[in-house]
């Protein structure tokens, strides 16, 4: 047998993966892994900052449903990527993490560009290996992959020390492999599913909560089958958004903090819910004493974890949140259950809807982000590709932008990652480049990963930057208003830079929009000439994000505008 | 609640820390933990004590049992179990007679001393945490000048045999 190096295992077993492409930036303890990047048929993506690479493959894999690759150098290249892990792991994204380390008899030592990768990253991987020999990376890199995607996915980190890259061995790959400690499918239990069927059947007030889970498993046709059968109505987590058709009638849009006002009000006065894929976050819940309260519970999840974490659990049914649904729905339809919506529930969700859609007070400004997220909705493709940032942009995206194809939409919702939406869209645009991807911004976020503009550019990977642009630090300045008595410290950014001239530096596409109607034009001229492009929006600095279940508070508590 | 927690690991570097830093993390408590290999050199056991109530230990119990490198997490029924800590203890001798004394008390528990002295004397004895705490008791009045412990270690008795 051949001998070969570690180096050029590794990329053998990324191709033997189907890895077509990956994300990172080179220093000294992985040159050996990007020579043979060289000579591989893997398409490199070198982005500005590491922390991009992580937010890039963990957008691909989001949208591709496959592991996103990044590499990243040892000592801060590895430190830099560690954010982007978080937050792969806090929304159970698929993400390989490829790290370079010192070589083996440095580490220890305090080397030069040495950190304790493995240590400071293990809260926050599915797991992470260290391959200290040539050999065993083809192996671990099919366990890599394999812990990465199957059961709840997540992030994995490999550390190869530089003379590992380097050392040659016989080298072998197989074809698969075991690890007796994991079992990521479990299947659900059949009883459990009867049971849970029963609670549904005998709620008065039934509602469903769809999480992120019914997203990573697409169990989009199935939870629409139960919620048509049964007429039932369907809230969201934030990350479950757009699980479910959000022009659908019995949508009533995500729950939580900023969750639509119909959807906190209906789901306080539900008796039961069938929670799908959630992991009942205290964003989504408020408090969880409050929450459970008067409430049964069927709650559905693939990770045993779940079950009980934050809220008691009536009726628990582990395993693949699609593969449960399914069978739930085989067991109405052969009890031919098929309800019309003439109950009183019903009747009570369609009113409270109709009332809080009429009724909601819309903010006073002719850009009102209710107003600039309809416009886009009304001019954006449905099957388009969303992200967002994090602050109230996301949170008016989260009320005011309806996610009509099912897994389009997609956040830093668990970590709250600011800087994740623009890097995420190139990553989700690189996986699907035939849909227009457009990153709802606001510009403290994209502040912070504006230099992936470059990598847009020049890797020919056009995505469009929707920048709500208020000057400011919006959320943190809604909560000094709100909080504390109007001290505000730390937020005005002061409309620098400025967001057209910082496109055209890039040799991007800028637009300012100053109207709907521009807003519009811009979106249409930004799809139809496929270059990247920021539409710089200047919204009102003054406007809070309404509803507002403030922290520490329960969903009954829901503030709204005045 | 008082729990023992018996945990079967991979035995490879590394694995002990995932352990204890999912204690850390989540904000859960190790009262004792002791380690060692099996009769399997691939799997090393922990026993884990902890005191937490009856949800955040079903929680504990399944985050241990979701990491990858565990292969069996099992609570332990106190009266279904043979369970035992080692303890040593190194007492001050104040007067000649203290050593008969001790040496009495240690008879009496059924255990060793080691290393007698005409300033110190070390006891050594493995029990259950009750007894180890009745002794205590009963020798701190001379002085304990240190003491090591190894944390409980434990197995579940045999299927189908109440003994």
């Amino acid at each position: 047998m051949e001998k070969i190096s570690g180096a050029r295992s590794l990329m053998i077993a990324l191709e033997k993966e189907g890895v077509e492409i990956a994300f990172g930036l080179p220093g000294g303890a992985n040159l050996p892994i990007y020579d043979e990047l060289y000579k591989s048929n893997i398409r490199h993506i070198l982005v500005r900052h590491e922390q991009s690479a992580s937010r890039m493959a963990d957008g691909f894999g989001r949208v591709s449903r496959r592991p996103g690759v990044c590499f990243a150098t040892s000592g801060p290249g590895a430190t830099n990527i560690v954010t982007g892990i978080a937050t792969a792991q806090a929304d159970s994204a698929p993400m390989i993490a490829i790290t370079g380390q010192v070589p083996s008899k440095m580490i220890g030592r305090d080397a030069f560009q040495e950190s304790d990768i493995i240590g400071i990253t293990n809260p926050i991987v599915k797991y992470a290996f260290q391959p200290m020999t040539p050999n065993e990376i083809p192996e671990v890199v099919k366990k890599a992959f394999y812990i990465a995607s199957t059961g709840r996915p997540g992030p994995v980190l490999i550390d190869i020390p530089k003379d590992v890259q380097q050392n040659e061995a016989e080298v072998h790959f197989p074809t698969e492999v075991k690890i007796r400690g994991y079992h990521p499918w479990v299947d659900p239990d059949i009883t459990q599913i009867e049971r849970a069927t029963e609670m549904l059947l005998s709620a008065e007030r039934p509602i469903i909560l769809a999480g992120g889970g019914v997203i990573i498993s697409s169990a989009f046709a199935e939870l629409q089958s139960i919620a048509e059968l049964l007429m039932i109505p369907v809230v969201t987590t934030f990350k479950g958004k757009g699980s479910f058709p959000e022009n659908h009638p019995l949508s009533l849009g995500p729950i939580g903090m900023h969750g639509h006002a119909e959807a906190n009000k209906l789901m306080t006065e539900a008796d039961c819910v069938l929670a799908c894929g959630s992991r009942f976050s205290d964003r989504s819940v408020g408090t969880f004493e409050e929450f459970e309260r008067n409430l049964k519970i069927i709650h559905m999840d693939v990770d045993p974890a779940e079950i009980g974490k934050n809220q008691t659990t009536n009726v628990a049914v582990v395993g693949d949140v699609k593969t449960s649904l399914r069978i739930m729905v085989k067991m109405l339809i052969q009890k031919a259950i098929k309800r019309n919506g003439e109950s009183a529930w019903a009747k009570r969700v369609k009113e409270t809807k109709d009332y809080y859609r009429e009724n909601l007070k819309i903010h006073p400004h002719p850009l009102a982000a209710s107003k600039v997220l309809k416009k886009l909705r009304e001019v954006l493709p449905a099957q388009s590709i969303v992200t967002t940032e994090v602050g109230q942009h996301q949170m008016w995206a989260s009320l005011f932008f309806d996610v009509i194809h099912p897994g389009t939409f997609f956040s830093s919702t668990g970590l709250g990652t600011m800087g994740w939406g623009f890097p995420a869209a190139i990553g989700a645009k690189a996986a699907k480049p035939d849909v227009p991807v457009l990153d709802i911004a606001g510009e403290g976020s994209f502040n912070m990963t504006e230099n992936s503009l470059a990598v847009s550019v020049l890797e020919d990977i056009p995505v469009i930057v929707f920048l709500l642009n208020n000057f400011t630090l919006g959320m943190v300045a809604q909560w000094q208003r709100t909080f504390y008595d109007r001290r505000m410290i730390g937020v005005d950014l002061k409309n620098c830079p400025d967001y057209v001239k910082i496109a055209e530096a890039y040799g991007a596409q800028g637009i300012r929009a100053t109207t709907l109607d521009e807003i519009g034009k811009a979106v249409q001229t930004a799809i139809k000439s496929n270059v990247a492009t920021v539409i710089d929006i200047p919204i009102d600095p003054q406007e809070d994000v309404l509803p507002f279940v403030a922290p520490g508070t329960s969903l009954k508590d829901m503030i709204l505008p005045s | 609640m008082w729990s023992i927690i018996s945990v079967l690991v991979e035995n490879k570097p590394g694995v002990l820390f995932k352990i204890t830093n999912l204690f850390r993390s989540r904000n859960y408590n190790i009262d004792s933990i002791s380690v060692g290999v099996t009769e399997n050199p691939e799997v090393s056991r922990m026993t884990i004590t902890t005191e937490a109530d009856e949800k955040q230990l079903n929680q504990i119990i399944k985050q241990l049992d979701k990491l990858i490198d565990t292969l069996e997490v099992k609570l332990l029924d106190e009266k279904k179990s043979v369970y035992r800590e080692l303890v040593m203890m190194k007492l001050k001798v104040s007067k000649p007679t203290d050593i008969k004394e001790i040496t009495d008390l240690a008879n009496a528990f059924k255990c060793d001393v080691h290393d007698v002295r005409k300033s110190s004397i070390i006891v050594e004895i493995t029990a259950t945490p009750d007894r180890i705490n009745a002794l205590t008791d009963l020798v701190k009045g001379y002085g304990i000048l240190e003491m090591a412990r190894t944390g409980i270690c434990a197995l579940a008795r045999g299927y189908g045999d109440e003994g």
